[in-house]
């Protein structure tokens, strides 16, 4: 038995000539809760994937939750709340006839009680005999976190659980996870928002099937060796395209009126903000985002935004 | 629970899933039920392997009583119709050729008189033989149908030219369906085709439904066992096959009026053992389509050979060897002897428990299919 509830070594995945997950090691301790990041077809999926038994391993070897996930795939998935990408429930099942058979497969001693407490916290109790597939996203979001942590797994592995969720339901969702975490449970949770990488204790970023950075968030900051500068002021936007040419500069983006140049050496951008006919702009150095930090790092990495599933 | 065994529990919870989608599903709950109806209607009234009434026309040159005696024999013989009556030889070549009537019979002028002679004369018949099944019949009657009309009219001084009896007498003894009575056979194999059809289709979809629905995943993420999901998956239609079979007997009892001599557990025996067949034949096919759609081809790359060689449609002993050799390894044909045998012969266990076993040996073959087949994950 390990410390860890994820421990996996060179994990790979290959469909057919194509290599999803090359080489990924994690080692994540009993009750943290992680983020997974990186573009879409970086592999996050088919890591998670792996880690709950719905895909066999090419490569490698680990074990999750103390279980092989070569060989103790059953156990694993006894012990794991999965909850995918896309909602995956019974659309023509009302919401408690999910939740039934949630139960039933996981073999809940109290059926009644335990989908009653269930429908009682999530507030569909009213709301029970409707079919899932009428419930709009946040409620289908609810519904799934519910239904998957009903036998009270010790692992969540969450695949974009957020994606197309509106914000107030997005914090709710935090708020619960880590609820979660406090009682225990280790979380697992990959998205592609900041803001919700910034409510991790440690992120993973993946990229083209590899980690390319782990650790705390602002030790990621502090690490990509980023320098930012942020302009205010008046037709500030309009240096963009200039700025973007400069030696140097590694990324420019807006925030809202604001522009944020950035790069790893601070001359050249001090030289780049210089070199543009900048009047009426203040410019000040700032704390680079994480956003800043990733996109960076992509560049370097030089990953790929194609979509390849 | 330990990890080996199958869970009640578990199974129940897909049985009760599948239940329930099953009731909201009102397009295949609906055909369920509306497909046996249907095919018992249209198989049980409109066909018909031994055909009468079929459209005649005559072409006679002369008319005595005796021609009138014929022509009437042949009316009253049920097999034929006379429609119209012509005279130029040429029309009657149109008719046929255009489908208006099935035959042409041609009595030659002086007919009669080269009867009374002993000269032996010709009747002609000409029939439309493109569908053999349906003129075969009739063709096959018409001599005797002459013959008896004959027998009948030439008396007294004509004695002499009345047909002679053969050397020997024929003694046919019809069993099981004296009166050849089509829906007999049919009725009863019915049940079989309409198993064999709805059952394979509806399970062929369990799995790629899920697939399609994208609920796959969900489902193999959970800790459940193929066996669990198989045995849940099917155990509902069982009772629609169970609907069906009730739906059948009834009707063939008192709407078609099929005799049933034999042993009705035996019967049901039989048909559990087919209901399982063709349930796991549907399951393994949806563990092989990657959709619906495949999985629809698929039931009708099992369905049309089925009706085709089982004995269904036609006569089993009359197909070549290699057909009947494809045909002893669907469980249709195994299912239609133990029906036909059951209802119509009252034939005994030991007359069919070979038949029985082949469909278990069958069901054993599907089942390890499907075992090997089902994806435990998403590769």
């Amino acid at each position: 038995m390990t410390e860890f509830a994820i421990d996996v070594r060179g994990l790979v995945k290959r469909f057919g000539d194509k290599t999803a997950v090359n080489g990924v090691d994690i080692q994540m301790p009993e009750g943290e809760v992680w983020g997974f990041l990186g573009p879409n077809g970086s592999g996050k999926t088919t890591t998670i994937r792996m880690i709950c038994g719905l895909l066999h391993v090419s490569e490698g070897e680990g074990s999750c939750l103390g279980f092989d996930i070569n060989r103790e795939v059953d156990k694993i998935k006894r012990s794991t709340g999965y909850m995918t990408q896309k909602f995956s429930f019974w659309s023509d099942l009302t919401i408690r006839e999910n939740l039934e058979f949630v139960a039933r497969l996981y073999e809940q001693p109290s059926l009644k009680e335990s989908v009653d407490a269930t429908l009682a916290k999530l507030g569909l109790t009213k709301r029970q005999g409707q079919l899932a597939g009428a419930l709009s996203g946040g409620w289908k979001q609810r519904l799934a976190l519910a239904a998957v942590t009903m036998h009270h797994p010790r692992l969540l592995l969450l695949d974009e659980p957020t994606a197309g969720v509106d914000p107030q339901a997005r914090r709710d969702f935090w708020d619960e996870i880590h609820h979660l975490s406090t009682e225990g449970l280790t979380v697992l949770v990959s998205t592609h928002y900041m803001d919700e990488a910034e409510r991790c204790d440690k992120i993973v970023y993946l990229a083209n099937g590899e980690v390319i950075t782990r650790g705390r968030v602002n030790d990621i900051i502090a690490t990509s060796g980023l320098v930012t500068f942020r302009g205010e002021g008046d037709h500030v936007r309009a240096l963009s395209k200039a700025l973007k040419e400069k030696p140097g500069v590694e990324h420019v983006s807006y925030f809202g009126a604001a522009l944020h140049v950035s790069g790893s050496n601070s001359a050249l951008i001090k030289e780049a903000i210089g070199g543009v006919n900048s009047h009426g702009v203040q410019w000040r150095e700032v704390k680079p985002s994480l956003e800043d930090a990733f996109i960076a790092l992509m560049a370097r990495a030089g990953a790929d935004q194609r979509l390849h599933a | 629970m330990s990890g080996a065994s199958a869970s009640v529990s578990r199974i129940f919870a897909i049985f009760a899933k599948e239940v329930v989608q099953m009731r909201r599903d009102r397009l295949t709950f609906g055909m369920m039920f509306a497909i046996p109806i249907l095919q018992l209607i249209l198989f049980g009234f409109a066909i018909n392997s031994d055909p009468k009434n079929l459209p005649t026309a005559v072409h006679v040159e002369e008319k005595t009583p005796i021609v009138r005696t014929l022509l009437q024999a042949l009316e009253t013989s049920g097999y034929y119709r006379l429609v119209m009556e012509t005279s130029d030889p040429r029309q009657s070549s149109e008719l046929l050729a255009q489908g208006k009537v099935a035959f042409v019979i041609s009595i030659p002028s002086g007919f009669t008189e080269r009867l009374i002679r002993g000269d032996r004369p010709q009747i002609f018949v000409e029939a439309d033989a493109s569908d053999p099944a349906a003129s075969s019949n009739a063709v096959a009657q018409a001599e005797a149908i002459f013959t008896r009309a004959l027998r009948h009219e030439l008396r007294g001084s004509l004695h002499g030219l009345a047909p002679e009896p053969g050397p020997f007498e024929l003694v046919v003894h019809a069993r099981y369906n004296p009166e050849g009575v089509t829906q007999y056979n049919i009725v009863p194999g019915l049940l079989g085709v309409i198993l064999t059809m709805t059952l394979v289709m509806i399970t062929g979809m369990a799995m790629t439904r899920e697939a399609e629905r994208g609920t796959m995943e969900n489902l193999l993420a959970m800790p459940v066992k193929p066996s669990e999901v198989m045995v849940g998956k099917i155990a509902p239609y069982v009772a629609v096959g169970a609907v069906q079979t009730l739906v059948v007997l009834l009707t063939a009892r008192y709407l078609f009026s099929v005799p049933f001599v034999g042993s009705l557990w035996l019967l049901l025996l039989g048909v559990s053992v087919f209901v399982v067949a063709n349930l796991a034949v549907g399951f393994t096919f949806s563990t092989i389509a990657k959709s619906q759609m495949q999985a629809m081809q698929l039931t009708f790359f099992f369905f049309l050979p089925s009706l085709l060689l089982s004995g269904f449609m036609f006569p089993f002993r009359g197909m070549p060897d290699w057909a009947q050799a494809i045909g002893e390894a669907l469980p249709l044909t195994h299912f239609l002897r133990i029906v036909r045998g059951v209802m119509l012969k009252g034939a005994s266990f030991e007359d069919l428990q070979g038949e029985i076993l082949a469909m278990v040996a069958f069901v054993a073959v599907a089942v390890s299919i499907a075992m090997l087949r089902y994806r435990r994950t998403l590769d």
